[in-house]
């Protein structure tokens, strides 16, 4: 009885903490990301801005979810998952910002952005080519004797439509290989509703069709969210092959900043699925007694100086020079053509 | 002993496998089968777990090269055929192709693609593909005329940091044959004066290496001296080589089994006219297949792409201009 009482307590102060430690992230995405979207407005942002919003409870479980040495290839709603996975905030900022010292030097911007070496794959813009880039890791991992480790990567109902998709799922199926699919079901493919994109009930149907194993969950639920990734991700880790997580939310922005999205339902931005994932996980803190308004006021406070300290130095970086870039795409030097100049 | 152009990519394929752990193979019906060609015979047998078939998904098997890749493996890729690789067309061009660059992590994969036009084989499993792949910046594409070249250059691509598309040119695959495998080989991106001549240069690559010697041989007999450059791959191309053969023989003829529009007969008539218009003697020519899809029937297969004798006609008439 005693130790019941003792495994109840603990979980309640891990669950506590690992809440608080959620909603930190999900703060200081929502600060970056909205940060971002002004200097958007304000003409400061080389390229389109992509925000997260609505999106940050599922994203940041998948973020939480993983260990260093594990692998994340996230999509273009995930700056909640990459900070708890462990990027830098700077890399954000300074590709929206075109600062050279930035991940991707330049080269290639925003949401295209990652880092190799902490295994932070960076994405294409083509919707569901990263999911085979991911089984191939696991794979090459499971060949070189390295067991133990995950792949995860986010797509929305849009991206499930393509063959990239259906190739690289049925491929890690056939390799059962530990991979983690998170779909973001946000209600739209940029202004493409369900009805448009699918014709299963649920795209967890399709789960069972490849032989994975599927886990459905309401992404504006931060505690469901952890929860269901959790798991998904321990039982990739134990080899039980691949897992797909669906998320069922919505957008709550305009598929990039460029665009007002006037044709989401209004309906649907009432109904539960319309609910911000920020203020239910706040509200879920409260609760559960892990945070008071005042930590919370504080919490914010702190991740807007963080995100203003962030775009002051890198305000101050240098952009990308013409003049000293390589001008290369291959890393064998010997076997560049040469053109003559125009 | 004599081995033929397909047992040498078997043969280096063997040998990478062999000296590198980090190499492996996938593809479509490569394992136990030993491939459609059976360009992987055995190997899965010799190299267990290192031999792996894959369901027909093309751009998951380039996707998961690329990845394999990252994790430091040199994975080898075999497309069944070249045609097929459209389905991996993504893959190749904007994931293989842009990770260097991108960033700065090399992209180790080779992608095999069994290439060029075979009788009766039709659209879409006689194709020439490297014209496509040597347009996109971050790729190798090399294209080997002999059997030596098939072996050597592809032990080059899996040493090479760099994603190559290798096309290996099936019409060569079983009647080419040489005495035995090389121990030395022409640096890769380095064309080769297959025969010298003075009359004019025969600029071409890989199974039309063949039909441009016998084309050359025909008109030796009417008294010209043709000079044919084996380009060996089209992406490097050795601008060099094919610049001082034409300085030697004052006209150009390039020809190539793929389709007339741009590609890699244009870019090196290009390259003359610009850099060298001033070593011609007449204006430089070009011949391809026709363009229209590939033909099934034997009849319209060898009337669609240069021969030996499309190409001596093509050649007499530049040497009359």
């Amino acid at each position: 009885m005693v130790e019941t009482q003792t495994a109840r307590e603990v979980a309640g102060e891990k669950v506590a903490e690992s809440l608080v430690k959620a909603f930190r992230w999900m703060l200081l995405a929502r600060t970056v990301d909205e940060k971002m979207a002004n200097m958007y407005r304000g003409g400061r942002i080389h390229g389109g801005v992509f925000l997260g919003r609505g999106q940050e409870a599922l994203s940041v479980s998948v973020g939480m979810a993983l260990r260093p040495g594990d692998i994340f290839a996230p999509l273009i709603r995930d700056m909640a998952g990459r900070l708890a996975f462990g990027e830098p905030l700077l890399d954000s900022v300074r590709t929206h910002l075109g600062s050279v010292l930035g991940p991707m030097r330049g080269r290639d911007g925003n949401i295209h952005r990652g880092r190799l070496d902490i295994g932070l794959y960076p994405m294409i813009s083509h919707l569901g080519a990263m999911i085979s880039v991911v089984n191939g890791a696991l794979l090459a991992r499971r060949m070189q004797g390295r067991t133990g480790t995950v792949g995860a990567t986010c797509i929305g109902d849009g991206g499930t439509s393509t063959g990239a998709f259906h190739e690289a799922l049925n491929q890690a199926a056939v390799e059962r290989l530990p991979l983690v699919l998170v779909v973001a079901d946000n209600q739209y493919a940029y202004s493409t509703p369900t009805q448009r994109q699918y014709a299963c009930a649920n795209l967890l149907d399709r789960a069972a069709g490849y032989g994975v194993a599927g886990h459905a969950v309401d992404g504006t639920d931060l505690r469901a969210c952890l929860n269901v990734l959790q798991n998904a991700v321990a039982r990739a880790r134990e080899g039980q092959g691949p897992q797909m997580v669906v998320a069922t939310l919505l957008r709550l922005c305009g598929h990039g900043e460029h665009d007002d999205a006037s044709y989401i339902n209004p309906q649907l931005k009432e109904s539960a699925v319309g609910r911000d994932c920020l203020g239910v996980a706040e509200r879920q803190l409260l609760e559960v007694g892990a945070a008071t308004p005042e930590q919370i006021r504080q919490w914010r406070l702190e991740a807007q100086q963080q995100v203003e300290a962030a775009v002051a130095q890198v305000q101050q970086e240098p952009a990308p020079d013409p003049f000293t870039e390589r001008w290369e795409a291959i890393r064998t030097s010997g076997l560049l053509d040469h053109f003559p100049s125009a | 002993m004599s081995i033929t152009y397909l047992e040498a990519i078997r043969a280096a394929q063997a040998k990478a496998l062999a000296d590198d752990p980090r190499v492996f193979i996938y593809g479509q019906d490569v394992g136990a089968f030993g491939g459609a060609f059976k360009a992987t015979k055995n190997l899965q047998q010799e190299f267990p777990g290192r031999v792996l078939d894959a369901p027909i998904s093309e751009d998951a098997i380039v996707g998961s090269a690329v990845g394999a890749a990252i994790e430091g493996m040199r994975p080898i890729i075999e497309m069944q055929f070249a045609d097929f690789s459209t389905v991996a067309f993504n893959q190749i061009v904007n994931q293989a192709a842009t990770l260097f660059w991108r960033t700065g992590a090399p992209c180790p994969i080779v992608v095999r693609l069994p290439s060029g036009g075979t009788m009766g084989s039709g659209p879409f499993h006689s194709q020439s593909m490297e014209a496509l792949y040597a347009h996109y910046p971050g790729l190798i594409v090399m294209t080997p005329a002999t059997v030596e070249d098939a072996y050597s250059m592809l032990l080059e691509a899996v040493a090479i940091d760099d994603p190559v598309i290798f096309c290996e040119h099936k019409f060569l695959y079983y009647h080419l044959k040489a005495e035995r495998l090389p121990e030395t080989a022409l640096p890769v991106g380095r064309a080769r004066i297959t025969r010298p001549g003075r009359d004019l240069s025969l600029v071409t690559y890989s199974a039309m290496v063949h039909e441009a010697l016998a084309a050359a041989e025909e008109l030796a007999a009417e008294g010209a001296e043709i000079e044919v450059v084996d380009l060996r791959s089209v992406k490097p191309l050795d601008t060099d080589t094919v610049m001082a053969s034409v300085a030697r023989t004052g006209r150009l003829l390039a020809v190539g089994e793929a389709w007339p529009w741009g590609g890699v007969t244009a870019e090196v008539v290009a390259r003359v006219a610009a850099e060298g218009f001033n070593l011609l003697d007449a204006p430089p020519q070009r011949l391809n297949a026709k363009d229209t899809p590939i033909p099934f029937h034997p009849n319209l297969w060898a009337a669609h792409r240069p021969t030996a004798r499309s190409i001596a006609d093509a050649a007499r008439k530049l040497l009359r201009l």
